[in-house]
């Protein structure tokens, strides 16, 4: 049986990369997210890995494309600030399709913002953040589990679509200490005949975003395009109580957990709520959400924004039902209780029974 | 069974390691159970303080406004965490250095423990906060000291094992006192 350990979010998403067989992490810190460079300064050289405290974020997120070109594991990690640091390097890793893991235990904004938990970087990480029409994979985990085990996942899918991979918790997930399996990693990772790893007997391989000639960049972009589609088969959410729910929340990361106990609290009054927990916000489960409209009255959508979620679930909900929203601005963690509330406004205004 | 405690006291005190003994000790007894430590711009001699979820069902919410209960080793802890205890909660104050008439509470149940006393008797005041933590769990029955007790391998780091059985000792005797408040 897997090792059960009472562990920090933010030491799971470490021990996760390890044991995907990351051997280079480069990073520099930042509150709330400290704990994964600092596990790893400890735990990278016992394996025979490199730990890396950059000069910069910006130099850490160009060490992971270096790193990664030649084939290697290599993870970074932030928080919202040094995020958008980041931005050039990961559009860059997206253009030349070099796969690597980007953490981001994100704070609120904007600007130097604070250090309460925030969902406020919804948009930049679904939206590709840098320049350029690219995107990156989302994962979105709520436990400190799913840290471990998404973690793997995001090394997994970066090799398999040669793309960044964004691993999105906020500083509720990175700093919660929870039970965690620590399950083996099993898979074989796979060949990469692409990457950099000197061309002795072979011709030279070329990684780059620079396409020039007459017509390549139209063709490199249509590539990607159909890349990003190909994604779609990737879609992973959860559902809680949402068979007969009549509301059914939406709601994603901390809102995700913190809105289970809250259904709990409803259902127990007898109304019929239930829970759809997004995990990748991209692909975003658009198939899952209009599913979810035909057969709930309402769907209401709750994030520790002003709204961003709520603009993808109305565009998959395509206006099959109405689609309301709860937002909570960084400052206070909403309490299951408080949400439970919001919910039942929602359930009186529109009239549920 | 849930229960929820918030663990607060100066830094020092050892109100941190007293929610993850707490913590590991559920989750060996095969409990969700969630960890938080306190969350804001600290300053050194301020107050810390953590929030601990012990629960047979997921735990949603890690972060609580309407505490079951609060351990409160200090005055600050006290005046700040006092009065969000719940009506039917329980309210476990470290005596050494909180007077009655010092904080205002709603809470039914209200534990005065002499922590730093009974940790002079078992031979170091630095173990009060054990003395605390047996006291809590033996006034809120939320798991045995003998489950306190096999968690402190996994939750202390191994230079601190030595100092196991003393610890164990502390638990006991906070344990002891609240089961003598009750029959008395």
């Amino acid at each position: 049986m897997a090792r059960r350990v009472m562990i920090k979010g933010n030491e799971a998403i470490a021990m996760g990369a390890i044991e995907a067989g990351c051997r280079y992490y480069f990073g520099y810190p930042i509150t709330p997210q400290t704990d994964i460079p600092e596990y790893l300064s400890a735990a990278m050289p016992k394996v025979g890995g490199v730990f890396l405290q950059a000069e910069s974020e910006v130099a850490a997120i160009n060490m992971l494309l270096g790193a990664a070109a030649t084939g290697a594991r290599a993870m970074t990690s932030s928080s919202s600030p040094g995020i958008s640091l980041k931005q050039e390097g990961i559009s860059y890793l997206a253009g030349s399709q070099i796969p690597g893991v980007i953490v981001n235990m994100s704070r609120s904004g904007p600007g130097l913002g604070g250090i309460h938990p925030s969902q406020g970087d919804y948009f930049q990480s679904t939206r590709g953040g840098g320049h350029g029409d690219y995107r990156t994979l989302v994962l979105a985990p709520s436990t400190a589990q799913e840290n471990y085990d998404l973690t793997m996942l995001a090394f997994d899918l970066a090799d398999k679509y040669r793309n960044p991979v964004m691993v999105l918790g906020d500083a509720l997930i990175g700093q919660i200490k929870e039970p965690v399996e620590l399950k083996s990693y099993r898979k074989k990772p796979k060949d990469k005949p692409w990457a950099l790893t000197g061309a002795k007997g072979r011709h030279g391989h070329i990684l780059k975003s620079l396409f020039l000639a007459d017509g390549e960049l139209t063709d490199h972009n249509w590539m990607l395009a159909k890349k990003y589609k190909s994604m779609e088969k990737e879609v992973r959410f959860e559902t809680y109580r949402a068979d007969d729910a009549e509301l059914l929340l939406v709601a994603f990361g901390s809102v995700g957990r913190i809105l289970r106990t809250s259904v709990d609290i409803l259902r127990d009054k007898g109304k019929a709520v239930g829970l759809l927990r997004p995990i990748t916000l991209f692909p975003f489960p658009n198939k899952a959400v209009r599913q979810a409209a035909d057969k709930a009255k309402v769907l209401m959508v709750m994030e520790m924004s002003t709204g961003q979620m709520v603009e993808d679930v109305r565009l998959a909900a395509e206006c099959a039902c109405p689609v309301d929203f709860y937002g909570r601005p960084p400052g206070s963690i909403p309490t299951p209780d408080e949400l439970a509330k919001e919910a039942m406004k929602i359930w009186r205004k529109r009239g549920l029974k | 069974m849930y229960f929820d405690t918030i663990i607060a006291g100066f830094g020092g005190q050892g109100v941190l390691l007293m929610g993850n003994v707490l913590a590991y000790a559920a989750m060996q007894a095969g409990k969700q159970v969630t960890y938080m430590p306190v969350y804001g711009v600290e300053m050194r001699g301020g107050t810390a303080n953590c929030t601990v979820v012990i629960s047979d069902r997921p735990v949603g919410s890690p972060i609580i406004h309407e505490p079951v209960s609060a351990v409160v080793m200090n005055r600050p802890s006290a005046e700040k965490f006092g009065p969000m205890v719940k009506k039917k909660g329980h309210v476990f104050v470290n005596a050494s250095l909180v007077k009655a008439g010092q904080f205002e509470t709603r809470a039914k149940r209200v534990s005065w423990v002499p922590t730093l006393e009974l940790a002079n008797e078992v031979g170091n005041s630095r173990l009060a906060n054990m003395v605390m933590l047996g006291a809590v769990v033996q006034g809120s029955g939320v798991l045995t000291v003998q489950q306190l007790a096999d968690a402190l391998t996994g939750a202390l780091d191994p230079r601190y094992h030595k100092m196991i059985p003393a610890n164990v000792q502390a638990l006991e005797a906070g344990a002891r006192f609240v089961s003598e408040q009750k029959a008395a």
